[in-house]
C-alpha cells in the first residue's frame, strides 16, 4: 500500500488554484488519484461543486485527463470512455492500461445518478466510481438529498416550529452497492488519509468495479468553521456515523473500531446545521438518529465476523 | 457490385451499422428502434462487427455513453424513438455543444402522451435545435444511403457535429423494400478510418473536456457551433456528390418532383412523399401542373436553396407531421421564412397530418390537391392551419 511519504512526491491529479470553498476537504482525495498508483487514470465528474470548481473556462484543476457532461451520468458517460479503452486495447492500438474514475456528490450519486450508477456496476466496467457525501446539494446551496441525515437543516428542509430539519432517515447507499456484489466497495473519510489512500488504490487498480463512499464535510452545508472539517469526519468515524468498512468479494472488513463509541451528539452539537437539536422538543429525532446507527454499527460488525 | 435484397428499414439500418463497424454501440431498447440493435447484437455475437455494445439500463445513458466513448476518440452509434429520444433530450445537445460527431437513427414515431407506437415526426422535430444535423428518408434505400454518409459528414474537420437520420417508423422501418446494399470494402472506403480529435485517453496530453463556461465565453462557443452548422452544408453536398459519383444515386439538400413548371406545390418530409409523388403522376397525366419537394435535410436548413426551387410556383401546401402546440408545424416556419426574401410570395398555408401513426390514403393526397387547386382558383387562402383526415375537421 502507497506510503504518504512516497505519495507526496508524485504529481497530483488535482493542482492548486481551483476555487472550492476554503477548509473543503474535497482535493484530499483528489490529489490522491494519481499519487497511490502508477496507473494513468481519466477522470469524470458528475454537475456539483468539484466540477464548477475545478473547470472554470477557460482554466482546469485537472493535471489528467477530465470529462463533465451532466449530473445523473457520471457513471454512464466514464463506461463509454472505459469502452473505447477496451477497443482500443484489443485492436492493439495501445499498450497502455488506462483506469476510469468517476466521481459525484451525493446528489449526482445517491439521488438523480444512482440508475446510472447502478447498472454501470451490473455491466462491470472496470471503474471506480467515488462518492464524496456532503449530506446534500451543496453545489446549488445545500438543499436536502437522499444522503442528508435526520434531523439536518437544510434550505429545503428548514427549521420551523412544528417540523425541524429533515424528517427522513438518510439512505444507505454503500449497502446499496454491496447488493450489486461487485469485486469491491468500501467507505472511506477525508481524515484518515492512510485507509482513503489505500482504498482509492484499491478501487483504481481492482480489475472490474468499484465503489467508494468518502464523507466529506461541507464547511457552509454543515455550518462549520472552515478548518473543521478534518475533525468533523474523524467524530463522524468515532460516533460510528460514518464506519470505515470495506467489502472485497462479498468479505466484509471493518477498517477502524473505535475503542469507546461515542454517542452521536458529540457528531451533531459540534453542527451548526443539527443546532436546532439540542431543543428537549427533538429528543425523539436524536433518539431515532442514536438508534439507527447503532443498527448499522451492530449489522456491520455482524458481517464482518460472519465472513471472516 | 451492390447486391439487391430485400429487407426493412430497420434491417438496411442494422447493414449500415455493421459497414460503418463502429468502435462503440451504446442502445436502448424502444419500438420501432429495437430491431436495429438486435440485428446489430448478432452482428456482434457473430463476430461480423469489432463494435463494443453497450447495453444501457436507457437512452439517457445511452447516450451519455456515447459522448463518452466518442470524446474518448471512437466512431459511436446508436438507434432511438420517440420517448427514448426525449429522454436523451439533455444529452443531444450535449453531443453536439461537445462537437461530438455521434452517429444515430431516429425511427419516427408519436411523442406520449397518450402513448402510441405508430409514427409522426414529434420525436425528431423536438430535437431540432439540439445541434444536429438532421436527415429525413423516404424509404430504406434513402436511410441506408444517409447513413452511409453521416460520419464522412460528421467527422469532417470543418463540421465535427452529430448526425441524426429519421426515417418512419413501421412504414418504413417494419416494411420490406427491395434496396440495393453496397460492397462492405466500397463503403468502408468511402467512409474512411475514424479522427480522433483531442482524445480523452490521450493521458500524455490531457484535456479538460466540458468545462463550466460562464457569460465571458458561452456565447462565443454557441456561435462556432452554429458556424460549424452552416459549413456543413457545403460539406453535404460535396459528400453527396461523391456518393453519387461512387454508387450512382444522387442526392440534392432536398428532392424536386416534377418542380420546374408547377404551379401546385406540396412541401413534405418522408414516407408520405411516395404516395404523393403516385398522385402526382397521376394528375401530371391530366394536365395538371402539380410537384413535391422533399426535404432531405431539415438540420441545417437550406432556406435560400428551397427559395430558389420554390420560384414561380403559385401556390404551396407544407404537411407538417408533427405539431408545435400554439405555433404552426416546424416544416412550415421553415419554408415560410425561406420564401419572406421571394419576390413572388406563394400562396402558402399548413396542413398536419399522420399524427400517431393516422394513415394517408392516396385519395386523402388526392383532396390535398383538390384543395390547392380551390384555394389557387379564389386567388387566397381559406385556411392557414388545418388538420387533416381527422374526426370533427
Amino acid at each position: 500500500m502507497p506510503k504518504l511519504q512516497e505519495m507526496a512526491k508524485k504529481e497530483a491529479a488535482f493542482s492548486s488554484g481551483h476555487r472550492l470553498c476554503a477548509g473543503c476537504p474535497v482535493p484530499i482525495f483528489t490529489k490522491m488519484l494519481t499519487r497511490v498508483t502508477d496507473y494513468d487514470i481519466v477522470v469524470g465528474s458528475a454537475t456539483g461543486c468539484l466540477e464548477v470548481a475545478s473547470s472554470i473556462f477557460p482554466y482546469s484543476a485537472w493535471k489528467v485527463p477530465w470529462i463533465h457532461t451532466a449530473f445523473e451520468n457520471a457513471a454512464a458517460m466514464m463506461s463509454g470512455v472505459e469502452t473505447l479503452h477496451k477497443v482500443h486495447r484489443r485492436k492493439n492500438k495501445t499498450d497502455k492500461k488506462i483506469k476510469c474514475v468517476a466521481i459525484g456528490g451525493d446528489g449526482g450519486t445517491y439521488d438523480i445518478g444512482i440508475q446510472s450508477l447502478s447498472a454501470a456496476m451490473e455491466r462491470g466496467h472496470d471503474l471506480l466510481y467515488i462518492c464524496y457525501d456532503n449530506g446534500a446539494y451543496m453545489n446549488t446551496g445545500i438543499q436536502r438529498s437522499g444522503a442528508t441525515p435526520l434531523g439536518a437543516a437544510t434550505t429545503t428542509t428548514p427549521v420551523g416550529t412544528v417540523v425541524a430539519g429533515k424528517q427522513q432517515q438518510r439512505k444507505d447507499l454503500t449497502r446499496i452497492m454491496i447488493a450489486h456484489h461487485i469485486p469491491y466497495v468500501a467507505q472511506a473519510s477525508i481524515h484518515n488519509p492512510v485507509d482513503l489512500s489505500n482504498k482509492i488504490k484499491k478501487g483504481i487498480e481492482i480489475d472490474g468495479p468499484a465503489f467508494l463512499n468518502i464523507l466529506s464535510p461541507c464547511i457552509p452545508g454543515w455550518r462549520i468553521a472552515p478548518d473543521m472539517a478534518v475533525e468533523l469526519a474523524g467524530l463522524g468515524a468515532e460516533t460510528c456515523f460514518w464506519p470505515l468498512y470495506e467489502v472485497e468479494d462479498q468479505n466484509f472488513k471493518v477498517n477502524y473500531e473505535p475503542k469507546k463509541k461515542l454517542p452521536v451528539t458529540d457528531w451533531l452539537f459540534t453542527q451548526g446545521r443539527f443546532r436546532h437539536l439540542r431543543d428537549a422538543k427533538w429528543s425523539h429525532l436524536v433518539q431515532d438518529f442514536q438508534t439507527r446507527v447503532d443498527q448499522q454499527w451492530d449489522w456491520l460488525l455482524g458481517r464482518q465476523a460472519a465472513t471472516k | 457490385m451492390p447486391k439487391t435484397i430485400a429487407i426493412t428499414g430497420n434491417g438496411a439500418m442494422a447493414e449500415a451499422m455493421r459497414q460503418i463497424n463502429p468502435d462503440v454501440v451504446a442502445a436502448f431498447p424502444i419500438t420501432p428502434s429495437t430491431q436495429i440493435i438486435e440485428d446489430f447484437a448478432k452482428f456482434v455475437a457473430d463476430g461480423k462487427v469489432d463494435t463494443e455494445l453497450i447495453t444501457v439500463e436507457s437512452e439517457h445513458s445511452a447516450m451519455s455513453a456515447c459522448i463518452g466513448a466518442s470524446v474518448a476518440g471512437g466512431r459511436v452509434m446508436t438507434a432511438t424513438s420517440s420517448n427514448g429520444l426525449a429522454l436523451m433530450w439533455e444529452m443531444l445537445y450535449i453531443a453536439a455543444s461537445m462537437r461530438q460527431p455521434v452517429l444515430m437513427t431516429v425511427v419516427n414515431r408519436a411523442i406520449s402522451a397518450p402513448i402510441n407506437i405508430h409514427c409522426d415526426h414529434g420525436d425528431s422535430m423536438g430535437a431540432r435545435d439540439a445541434g444536429w444535423i438532421q436527415f429525413y428518408a423516404e424509404n430504406n434505400q434513402e436511410a441506408y444511403d444517409n447513413m452511409i454518409m453521416a460520419p464522412v459528414i460528421g467527422e469532417n474537420m470543418e463540421v465535427r457535429l452529430p448526425v441524426m437520420v429519421c426515417m418512419d417508423g413501421f412504414i418504413i422501418s417494419h416494411s420490406i423494400e427491395t434496396m440495393e446494399i453496397e460492397e462492405d470494402q466500397k463503403v468502408r472506403d468511402f467512409i474512411g478510418e475514424h479522427t480522433a480529435l483531442n482524445s480523452l485517453l490521450d493521458t500524455d496530453n490531457p484535456v479538460t473536456w466540458g468545462a463550466l463556461d460562464l457569460h465571458d465565453y458561452y456565447i462565443e462557443h454557441r456561435r462556432g457551433q452554429q458556424e460549424a452548422m452552416y459549413r456543413a452544408k457545403s460539406v453535404i453536398e460535396d459528400v453527396s456528390m461523391r456518393f453519387g459519383e461512387e454508387f450512382g444515386r444522387k442526392y440534392d439538400l432536398f428532392e424536386s418532383y416534377c418542380l420546374d413548371d408547377a404551379d401546385r406545390v406540396v412541401v413534405a418530409i418522408n414516407s408520405v412523399a411516395g404516395e404523393i409523388k403516385e398522385v402526382i403522376d397521376e394528375l401530371r397525366e391530366q394536365g395538371e401542373k402539380v410537384g413535391l419537394l422533399k426535404i432531405r435535410l431539415f438540420r441545417p436548413f437550406p432556406y435560400a436553396e428551397i427559395a430558389q426551387a420554390l420560384k414561380g410556383c403559385k401556390i404551396v401546401t407544407v404537411m407538417d407531421r408533427s405539431t408545435s402546440m400554439g405555433a404552426y408545424g416546424p416544416l412550415f416556419s421553415e419554408i415560410s421564412n425561406a420564401l419572406y426574401d421571394a419576390e413572388a410570395k406563394p400562396l402558402l398555408y399548413n396542413r398536419t397530418y399522420g399524427l400517431g401513426g393516422r394513415v394517408m390514403l392516396l385519395d386523402d393526397i388526392k383532396d390535398v390537391f383538390k384543395e390547392s387547386e380551390e384555394y389557387l382558383n379564389n386567388g387566397k387562402v381559406e385556411k392557414m392551419f388545418d388538420f387533416l383526415n381527422v374526426r370533427g375537421g
